[in-house]
């Protein structure tokens, strides 16, 4: 049986998670906050694999140091600008 | 269905490069990681870069870190993987491998987000280093020695700050101060909440310095000011006395030069002339060279320009930061100033070059900058242009090949050899190139001269055993011997000694420096002072076969009987013993006198009764028996060679380390490779291997000063040792009839060789290479390309994004008029004109907008390698597809190519303006094109194939079938509802195997009464297809983006059923759960080879050999697929795989099992990489390993040969 105590144990956890792990969701998450995180996985993973970068080098025809960065400097605003916040939330 | 991988060449391109003296102090060495390939290169004596060592790691290699302990003399290797692990090796001269030092475990495997390993720094002093995250995470590891002078590391320090995306990381040199790392990093916080995007437009990159402290061992953030806002790379400049200390910022356009109280020096970074406004000039590789009271940093730009920085100071401040134009190289991966004044250059693309530096930049001319006479005016700072010029300060001295890119490959015997050749698309922009790979080694002839009749033999001798180069080459005929005299010319001599009325049977220098000639007649004994000792045969025989070395000799007479002769101290030849053999002697050996030794203690003979004896040369027992072994059929050939003896766990693939090996060259093409024990002389262990149709004879000669061995078959075989495998390779080159080895000064390493009437010489390049290539450049990037099967020719699609196409370019060098229309005249273009093509080399292309298309068709006649016709593209359309396809109502125009192009094709999203499919009719044997007709298709022509006399086209997601028209292509039938995008079709019968950019494959019929397309089945996984190959009516084999290999299969029952009924017994419009097709293709095969495939072929590579799968890696890897034949074999293969995931896990630290199954679980493959490399673990876990397995670990590395000699 699941006490308060366990609860509270819970949430604290799953902050704690949170907290450690960048992307870890959470009840209210929305779809924007999802897919930031999506893209900043994914372009993340694309620069950690080498022969990637290259792939998108060829087809862009560019030096890879440069899709480099510019994989980097997406990762800034990878879905454009947030939504509006709705203020009774 | 098993298979076993093997990786047939190792990857080609380099993803970063460190330099440092890792084997010994004053090595002058650089670390390469070829992305799952760690290796050792060394430039020669010769300036020729050598591969020392190579691994396969099993893991993604991110980054590298050379570091050297205050004191030391070597440095050690960090390395940043995807493991979650930071791993630290030092390279064992003595074992010629990596050995981990240490490995310390910090996150989850995988290239995460958070997770260290993208970045690496040490600090200059070698007493910490940082690895960091993408965003939020770095750990600062303190190294330190213990009392042993054993590398000690500590527990990790987090120096993490979430929201903080990291662009670069150093570590600067701050002398014995406590060790301090510069990054560059954004924060995002902000912007990812603010809806109005101000925050987004504010946000700021920063440079934080951290500070590890050494005394209270804690990082803290110490410094942290905002950096221009286009930074993307780090540079530390020396510091502690030898310099100002602090970090250069390379930002677009600017290099910065920063430190903690000091005021900012910015100067701009020169740019082309020629570059379009609005676009930036980004550094993108870097190498700092220091000596006393010197140094200077080289950056590179993503366009090739190098440029070298030098910093004005005194004390801590700068003064002034000076960027000066230096030379221009293809872009690098990374660049390496060697100690010895060489500059390595790992190219992104193509081969990669070692220069030795003529000049430091010290001229006046070239363009520079300075922070000093830096101009702000209303638009930005005022730039500074220059032009690129050939290279001045730096010198072309050797070239590593690499193919890398490999766009597309395929498997095809064009040129009626032996065996098919691999023909591959390399390379990007004006450095692409045709490459046709051959298995073998490279031959280079240094000269070839005829002789007076067919010569039947040839030797080399040396005047003394100390002479370093060859003095005399003695050709043997029928009737007569020629000895020719080696110096600045090879002419003919009469005053050797050598008796030239006869025919020779074989030479040597003994070891008192005397020579000695065997002829039919006797022994002809030449001594120093050219006094001539005979000893004539007796009786009416002949000698037929003589063995020999410094001091013992051999000799068969007709009827079988063996003499045996030693050389006395006195410096004659005695006779020792006789023997009366069963039959005729075929063949005799004996190795050479090992050092240290009075003999050599074995003589090997073979017998025309299919057997090969050893006898014993003790001289308690001489020419006792002491092994017999029957063999297939006659031995025409002996030869007995060591096998190099090397460390104790080092690599040597012989049972036992320094093994002696018997090799026998039979009549029927096979060799034979015996283990003999070097006491007892026995006979064990025999290896076989198929060499060609003639019987193979077997020539000793020096490779790389060992003693190794030339097979002279059907096409001439060298055994050799390569990083301390044995490796039986065939070269490039024709059939030869007898050689010997041959050194002279301009060839120290080399065969002469007899084929014919000519004597040729050749030398060998590029040992260690499993293909050697021959190319043809190329203008752009070539993307497919198709064989026209009657002509032999080759048509090959390439386009360029952002390029300026040829007619457009301003330099006037070639304008369009100047170009082929198929009317006689060559074809012309910058990669027909050598000059014009290595300057192109040099500076690359001019750069276009983005969305501007430079593009072109090419014919290729593969017999001459030479292009036959080039057609420029115009409207910027570009090639993407391409395929022959033959229409049956229009049988007069036989096979046409059809091409598909889009016009302003741009990514991000993909969309072009339009799409056409473009109609060729191959002219003049297949040496020209003309256009037939354009047709539009409004969308990317991603695929195309020949179906059922029409053509199909994958258009964006829609596949649509059209016929030939007279004006255009008319349009049949289609389907539009695939995922994304159609990467490629295959056909077979009525059945279409279509694979998706994204979301694998789908397999459709098409229903000819109804002229409809029928989905009936697809995949249940996504797969970012990028190449597939059709294995069976049911199985496809496809690669994918992220760089695994799987085979899907159609279930038996549904493909019975969909024979009868295309809907598979549902209803015709009814689709499957989630809009997919009613069946599920099954998923039979998984691997991740851990490098985008972007070539799958079908091919046997051996004369009568078992097909396999090879495919091409965009990093230049060939790799094959060898389905087993048996159960046992699998359960072999499978236990041993599993021995050596446990008892020899990867160097990177990673888990092979996880590795391999990267994105699916791995299913049904062996890794055949990690299967060899039992052959470096230490002889007693070989031992332990192979008892496991009911084995002798002799047995288990035939086993692995065996399976090696199968693909290849």
């Amino acid at each position: 049986m699941a006490t308060l105590q366990d609860r509270f144990n819970i949430n604290s956890q799953l902050e704690h998670l949170q907290a450690k792990y960048v992307g870890t969701g959470h009840a209210d998450l929305n779809r924007f906050e999802w897919a930031v995180n999506i893209h900043r996985d994914s372009y993340a993973s694309y620069i950690g694999h080498h022969p990637m970068v290259a792939y998108l080098a060829v087809a862009e025809n560019e030096s890879i140091g440069r899709v480099k960065y510019n994989l980097l400097q997406k990762m800034l605003l990878p879905c454009g600008l947030p939504p509006e916040k709705d203020e009774t939330e | 269905m098993y298979l076993y991988n093997l990786t047939l060449s190792r990857a080609s391109g380099i993803q970063s490069a460190i330099y440092g003296n890792f084997s010994a102090p004053k090595a002058q060495e650089i670390i390469v990681s070829r992305g799952r390939v760690l290796e050792l290169l060394r430039p020669d004596e010769n300036g020729k870069m050598q591969t020392i060592c190579s691994t396969e790691v099993f893991g993604v290699l991110r980054a590298l870190a050379p570091f050297r302990l205050t004191g030391a003399s070597r440095d050690y290797i960090v390395l940043g993987t995807d493991a979650g692990r930071i791993v630290i090796l030092e390279y064992k001269k003595d074992k010629n491998a990596f050995v981990k030092i240490h490995q310390e475990t910090f996150g989850k495997s995988g290239c995460r987000r958070i997770v260290p390993g993208e970045y690496l720094a040490t600090d200059p002093k070698g007493r910490a280093c940082m690895i960091g995250a993408l965003e939020k995470q770095k750990l600062v590891y303190v190294l330190n020695r213990d009392s042993a002078a054993n590398l000690t590391i500590s527990s990790p320090l987090d120096a993490h700050k979430s929201h903080n995306i990291v662009f670069s990381i150093c570590g600067l040199d701050m002398g014995f101060d406590n060790p301090v790392f510069a990054a560059i990093e954004l924060d995002y916080a902000d912007a990812d909440q603010d809806s109005t995007g101000e925050a987004a437009s504010e946000a700021q990159k920063h440079l934080t310095f951290y500070e590890l402290d050494l005394g209270l061992n804690h990082v803290v953030r110490k410094w942290s000011e905002p950096v221009d806002n286009g930074a993307n790379l780090l540079v530390p400049v020396p510091g502690g006395g030898d310099g100002p200390g602090g970090v250069l910022v390379c930002a677009e356009n600017f290099i910065i030069h920063k430190n903690e109280g000091q005021p900012d020096v910015r100067a701009v970074i020169p740019r082309r002339t020629n570059l379009p406004v609005d676009r930036g000039v980004l550094l993108v590789s870097h190498a700092t060279h220091k000596q006393k009271g010197l140094f200077f940093v080289l950056v590179q730009s993503e366009y090739g320009d190098l440029y070298k920085v030098t910093l004005e100071y005194t004390g801590e401040t700068v003064k002034e930061l000076k960027v000066k134009y230096f030379d221009t190289l293809p872009p690098a991966a990374s660049i390496c100033v060697l100690k010895t004044g060489f500059l390595f250059a790992a190219s992104e693309f193509g081969n990669h070059a070692l220069y030795q530096f003529q000049g430091i930049g010290d001229d006046d001319d070239s363009v520079e900058s300075s922070s000093v006479n830096l101009m702000e005016t209303e638009e930005g700072f005022q730039p500074v242009f220059f032009d690129p010029r050939p290279l001045r300060n730096l010198l072309l001295i050797d070239e590593m090949e690499s193919l890398m890119p490999v766009t597309d490959m395929r498997v095809a015997n064009l040129l009626n050899e032996e065996i098919p050749q691999i023909y591959t698309l390399c390379g990007r922009g004006p450095r692409s190139t045709l490459r046709v790979l051959r298995p073998g080694l490279a031959v280079t002839e240094m000269a070839v001269s005829p002789l007076p009749g067919n010569p039947t033999a040839v030797w080399t001798i040396r005047r003394s055993a100390a002479d370093e180069f060859d003095a005399y080459i003695i050709v043997s005929f029928l009737n007569a011997t020629l000895v020719l005299s080696i110096g600045e010319t090879v002419e003919e001599v009469n005053d050797s000694g050598f008796l030239a009325t006869t025919p020779t049977l074989t030479t040597q220098l003994l070891a008192d420096d005397s020579m000695l000639q065997v002829h039919p007649g006797g022994l002809r004994h030449i001594r120093a002072d050219r006094r001539v000792n005979e000893w004539r045969v007796p009786g009416r025989r002949t000698i037929t076969k003589a063995a020999t070395n410094e001091r013992q000799v051999a000799i068969a007479l007709t009827g079988g009987e063996i003499f045996y002769f030693e050389l006395n101290a006195q410096s004659i030849l005695l006779e020792v013993e006789k023997k009366e053999m069963a039959g005729e002697v075929a063949c005799l050996d004996i190795a050479p006198v090992p050092q240290g030794l009075q003999r050599s203690r074995f003589l090997a003979v073979g017998g025309n009764d299919s057997t090969v004896r050893i006898l014993s040369l003790d001289p308690t027992a001489p020419l006792k028996q002491l092994a017999l072994q029957a063999v297939q059929a006659t031995p025409e050939s002996l030869l007995l060679l060591d096998s190099p003896a090397t460390g104790a766990e080092g690599g040597e693939e012989g049972a036992g380390a320094g093994a002696l090996f018997l090799h026998v060259g039979l009549a029927n093409g096979v060799l034979n490779r015996t283990e003999v024990d070097r006491n007892a002389g026995q006979l064990s262990d025999t290896r076989q291997r198929f060499l060609g149709t003639r019987p193979p004879k077997l020539f000793a000669a020096n490779v790389r000063g060992q003693r190794s061995m030339l097979a002279l078959s059907s096409r001439p075989w060298l055994a050799y040792s390569d990083m301390g495998r044995y490796n039986l390779t065939p070269l490039s080159y024709e059939a030869l009839d007898y050689a010997s080895g041959f050194a002279s000064e301009q060839c120290p390493e080399g065969f002469v060789a007899v084929a014919h009437n000519t004597l040729r010489i050749v030398a060998l390049e590029r040992l260690g290479e499993t293909f050697n290539q021959s190319s043809l450049r190329l203008r752009y990037t070539p993307r497919k390309f198709a064989i026209h099967p009657d002509h032999k020719t080759i048509a090959i699609a390439e386009s360029d994004h952002a390029a300026v196409p040829l007619a457009e370019r301003d330099d006037g060098a070639v304008s369009m008029d100047a170009l082929p229309n198929g009317s006689g005249g060559a074809p012309q273009g910058p990669e027909q004109d050598e000059e014009r093509a290595a300057l192109e080399d040099q500076f690359g292309a001019p750069k276009g907008p983005p969305g501007q298309w430079a593009s072109c068709l090419r014919l290729v006649d593969p017999t001459s390698m030479q292009t036959t016709h080039v057609l420029e593209l115009d409207n910027n359309e570009a090639a993407v597809s391409l395929c022959l396809v033959q229409f049956p109502a229009h049988t007069e125009e036989g096979l046409l190519l059809a091409v598909g192009t889009c016009q302003g094709l741009t990514f991000y999203p993909r969309q072009c303006d339009e799409g056409f499919i473009r109609i060729y009719r191959f002219q003049d044997q297949g040496k020209a094109l003309e256009l037939v007709h354009k047709t539009p298709v409004g969308g990317i022509p991603g695929a195309l194939i020949a179906f059922k006399g029409r053509l199909l086209c994958g258009i964006d997601a829609t596949l649509r079938m059209y016929d030939l028209g007279k004006k255009k292509l008319l349009r049949k039938c289609e389907h539009r509802k695939l995922p994304t995008h159609i990467a490629n079709i295959h056909v077979m019968g009525d059945r279409i195997y279509v694979g998706d950019a994204q979301e694998s494959f789908h397999y459709f019929k098409y229903k000819k009464a109804e002229n409809a397309l029928y989905e009936y089945a697809d995949d249940i996984v996504p797969r970012y297809l990028t190449s597939a190959l059709q294995l069976d009516y049911d199985s496809m084999c496809g690669g994918d983006r992220f760089g695994n290999i799987s085979i899907v299969r159609l279930p038996p029952e549904v493909s019975a059923q969909v024979e009868e009924d295309p809907t598979g017994g549902k209803f015709a419009g009814a689709s499957g759960k989630l809009q997919g097709a009613a069946h599920k293709l099954e998923d039979i095969v998984s691997f991740h080879v851990g490098d985008i495939v972007t070539g799958l072929n079908r091919a046997a590579m051996q004369p009568g050999g078992q097909e396999s799968i090879i495919y091409g890696t965009l990093m230049g890897s060939i790799g094959a697929l060898l389905p087993f034949t048996s159960r046992e074999d699998v359960d072999f293969f499978q236990h041993l795989e599993m021995h050596l995931r446990q008892e020899h896990p990867p160097v990177s630290g990673r888990d092979h099992m996880a590795y391999r199954g990267y994105y699916y679980p791995v299913k049904d493959v062996i890794d055949g990489d990690l299967c060899e490399q039992f052959s470096q673990m230490a002889p007693e876990k070989q031992r332990s390993i192979a008892e496991e397995l009911d084995r002798t670990p002799g047995e288990v590395l035939k086993k692995l040969e065996d399976i090696r000699n199968k693909i290849l």
